[in-house]
C-alpha cells in the first residue's frame, strides 16, 4: 500500500466522476431546447443505474478471474472488495475508480440517440449494456482477458471506452432510425455555451481519467497528465485551422468537438508515448474526425451528436497510433512500429476490430430484446412536443406563466375536477 | 387586402413555413405567444410542486395579402398546421384599411405584392 498513490487515485476518481455531468452539459447544449433535460438526464441517470449495476455484478464480470472472455461472479455484490491492497491502492478504491469509467462509457452512447428514445427503455438499455458489453470488454484489456495476454496497449480506455461506446452508438442509432425532422428541418444546438462548458469540464476530468490510469502518483502519471494536456491542444489548433481554411470561420461547436476528439485520441496512448508524439497524435487525429463529421451529416445515419466521428474514429486513430508511437524508453512496457515493433500495430488493430464486432452484436441483441417488451422509440407526437415535457414532465426553461398550482384537494375546494384528475393520473409516482 | 392571423403549434411551425413558401407567400411576421384553446393541460412536477400549464406555447403568424392570395394562404396554413387534436390553433382573416411599404411609400395592393411581381408587370 502506498499513501501517495492512494491520495492521487482518490482525487482522480472524483475527477472522472465529474466527466459524466460534464458530458450532460456537452450533449445538452447541442440539442433543441425542448429536449435539453431529456438529453442531460441520459447522462445523469447513468451515474445511478450503471453505478449500481457495476457494484452488484459489473465489476466482478470485468475484474473477476473468470476466463479469457469474461470475469466471473466471485466479487459480485462487492464480495471480498475491501481495504486490502490491489497493487498499491486499496481494492475498494480501484473498484470505485473503474466504476466511474463504466458510467461515462455507457453515457457516451446516448449522444447517438437523443431526441427520440423513450426514457424507460433507455434506462434498461444503459444498464444492460454496461453489464453485457462493457464489463467483458474491460475484462479483455484490463481484467487479464485475451487482449491483455496478446499484449494490446490501451492505457486509459481508447478501445474499451471510446471505440466500444461508438460501435454501440452506431448500431443503436441505425436501429432507432433518424429523428423525424432529421435532414428535413434545421436542427440547431440550443445552447453552445453549455457545450463549451461541458468540453472544458470534460478536459478537467480527463486528467483523472488518463493520469489516474497510472494507478500511482509516479512518473507515468505525470507523462499521461502532460500528454492529456498536449494532444487536445494540437487537435484544437489543427481543427481551427482547417475550419478557417475551409470556411473562413472558426466555429465554437467545432472547438468544443476538437477538444473531445483530442482527448479521445490520446486516451489509449497517454502513458505510453512521448510528449512530442502526443502532440503529433493530437494534430493527426483532428483530420479523420473532422471529415467523418462532414461526411456523416450528409447521410441517413442520424448519429445525432456524432459519437461515431468523435469517439469511434478518434478512438481508433488513438488505438492504432499507440501501436505506432509507443516508446519503451518512456513507458517501460512496449515499443510501437516506429520504434521497431511492427507487431504492436497488428495487435492494436485486432483489439479495435474485436471490440467493434462484440459491441455491435451485443448492442443489437439488447435493443432487440427490449423491443420485445414494448416500444423503444418515442411517438411522433412526443417527438414533436419534445421529450422534456412528454418523458419527464418538466421544462428546461419554463417561464412559469400560466402555471396553476395543483393542490392535493384542489378538486374539492376549488371546483376543479380537471386538476384533481390530472393529479391522479400523473402525480402518483412523480413527487 | 386582408391580414391573415394564424395561431399554430410551435412544433408545426416548420411545416407551416414550408407550406407557405410552396404557396409563394413571401412576407410574414411571427411571434412566440402563449395561449389557451381548450386543450388538455400539461402537468409538470418540480420537487413535489405539481402545476398544470394552463397556457401552452404557440406561434402567431401575421401575413398581409392581396385578396386573391387569401385562399391559398389560408389553405396552406390549414393543411400544414393540422394534427387533428385539440390545440391545433386558429386562422383569422381581418380586413385591412391601408397598407404602406416603408421603403418605397407604395400603398395598398402594390405594398402587399411581392417585389418580383412588381418588376415583372
Amino acid at each position: 500500500m502506498n499513501n501517495s498513490d492512494t491520495a492521487w487515485v482518490l482525487v482522480a476518481t472524483a475527477l472522472v466522476l465529474l466527466m459524466t455531468p460534464a458530458l450532460a452539459f456537452f450533449y445538452g447544449g447541442l440539442v433543441r431546447k425542448k429536449n435539453a433535460l431529456n438529453t442531460m438526464m441520459m447522462s445523469v441517470c447513468a451515474l445511478g443505474f450503471v453505478g449500481l449495476a457495476w457494484a452488484l455484478v459489473g465489476y466482478s464480470l470485468a475484474f473477476g478471474r473468470g476466463n479469457a472472455g469474461v470475469g466471473d461472479l466471485s466479487m459480485a455484490f462487492l464480495r471480498g472488495v475491501g481495504l486490502a491492497p490491489q497493487g498499491t491502492i486499496p481494492h475498494l478504491l480501484f473498484f470505485a475508480f473503474q466504476g466511474t469509467f463504466a458510467v461515462i462509457t455507457a453515457a457516451l452512447i446516448s449522444g447517438a440517440i437523443v431526441e427520440r428514445m423513450r426514457f424507460g427503455p433507455y434506462l434498461a438499455f444503459l444498464t444492460l449494456w454496461s453489464v453485457v458489453v462493457y464489463a467483458p470488454v474491460a475484462h479483455w484489456v484490463w481484467g487479464g482477458g485475451w487482449l491483455a495476454k496478446l499484449g494490446a496497449l490501451d492505457f486509459a480506455g481508447g478501445t474499451v471506452v471510446h471505440v466500444n461506446a461508438a460501435a454501440a452508438a452506431l448500431v443503436v442509432a441505425l436501429m432507432l432510425k433518424p429523428r423525424k425532422d432529421y435532414a428535413r428541418r434545421a436542427i440547431l444546438p440550443h445552447n453552445v455555451p453549455f457545450t463549451l462548458l461541458g468540453a472544458g469540464l470534460l478536459w478537467f476530468g480527463w486528467f483523472g481519467f488518463n493520469a489516474g490510469s497510472a494507478l500511482a502518483a509516479n512518473g507515468i502519471a505525470a507523462l499521461a497528465f502532460a500528454n492529456t494536456m498536449l494532444a487536445p491542444m494540437a487537435t484544437l489548433v489543427v481543427w481551427t485551422l482547417v475550419d478557417l481554411a475551409r470556411t473562413g470561420r472558426a466555429t465554437a461547436v467545432g472547438a468544443a468537438t476538437s477538444i473531445v476528439v483530442g482527448l479521445v485520441a490520446v486516451t489509449p496512448a497517454a502513458g505510453l508515448v512521448s510528449p512530442m508524439s502526443a502532440l503529433l497524435l493530437g494534430a493527426v487525429a483532428a483530420l479523420p474526425s473532422y471529415f467523418a463529421l462532414l461526411w456523416r451529416a450528409g447521410t441517413r445515419l442520424d448519429d445525432s451528436l456524432d459519437v461515431v466521428a468523435a469517439h469511434g474514429v478518434g478512438g481508433t486513430v488513438g488505438a492504432l497510433a499507440t501501436g505506432v508511437l509507443a516508446q519503451k524508453s518512456w513507458n517501460g512496457v512496449a515499443d510501437g512500429l516506429l520504434f521497431g515493433n511492427p507487431r504492436q500495430l497488428a495487435i492494436q488493430a485486432a483489439g479495435v476490430l474485436a471490440t467493434i464486432a462484440f459491441s455491435a452484436a451485443g448492442t443489437f441483441a439488447i435493443v432487440k430484446l427490449l423491443a420485445l417488451f414494448g416500444v423503444v422509440r418515442a411517438s411522433a407526437r412526443d417527438e414533436g412536443l419534445g421529450l422534456d415535457v412528454t418523458q419527464h414532465g418538466e421544462e428546461a426553461y419554463s417561464r412559469g406563466e400560466g402555471a396553476i398550482l395543483v393542490l392535493p384537494d384542489a378538486g374539492a375546494s376549488h371546483g376543479l375536477p380537471v386538476a384533481a384528475r390530472a393529479l391522479a393520473e400523473t402525480g402518483a409516482g412523480s413527487s | 387586402m386582408k391580414l391573415v392571423v394564424a395561431i399554430v403549434r410551435p412544433e408545426k411551425l416548420g411545416d407551416v413555413l414550408e407550406s407557405l413558401f410552396r404557396a409563394e407567400v413571401r412576407g410574414l411576421t411571427l411571434q412566440r405567444v402563449q395561449g389557451h384553446g381548450g386543450e388538455t393541460e400539461q402537468v409538470e412536477t418540480y420537487r413535489g410542486t405539481t402545476v398544470k400549464m394552463e397556457l401552452s406555447d404557440k406561434v402567431r403568424l401575421e401575413i398581409g395579402v392581396s385578396d386573391h392570395f387569401v385562399e391559398p394562404t389560408v389553405n396552406a396554413i390549414l393543411s400544414a398546421a393540422r394534427t387533428g387534436e385539440v390545440g391545433d390553433g386558429k386562422v383569422f382573416v381581418l380586413p385591412v384599411e391601408k397598407v404602406y411599404r416603408i421603403r418605397t411609400g407604395e400603398e395598398d395592393q402594390a405594398a402587399v405584392t411581392p417585389v418580383e411581381e412588381v418588376a415583372a408587370t
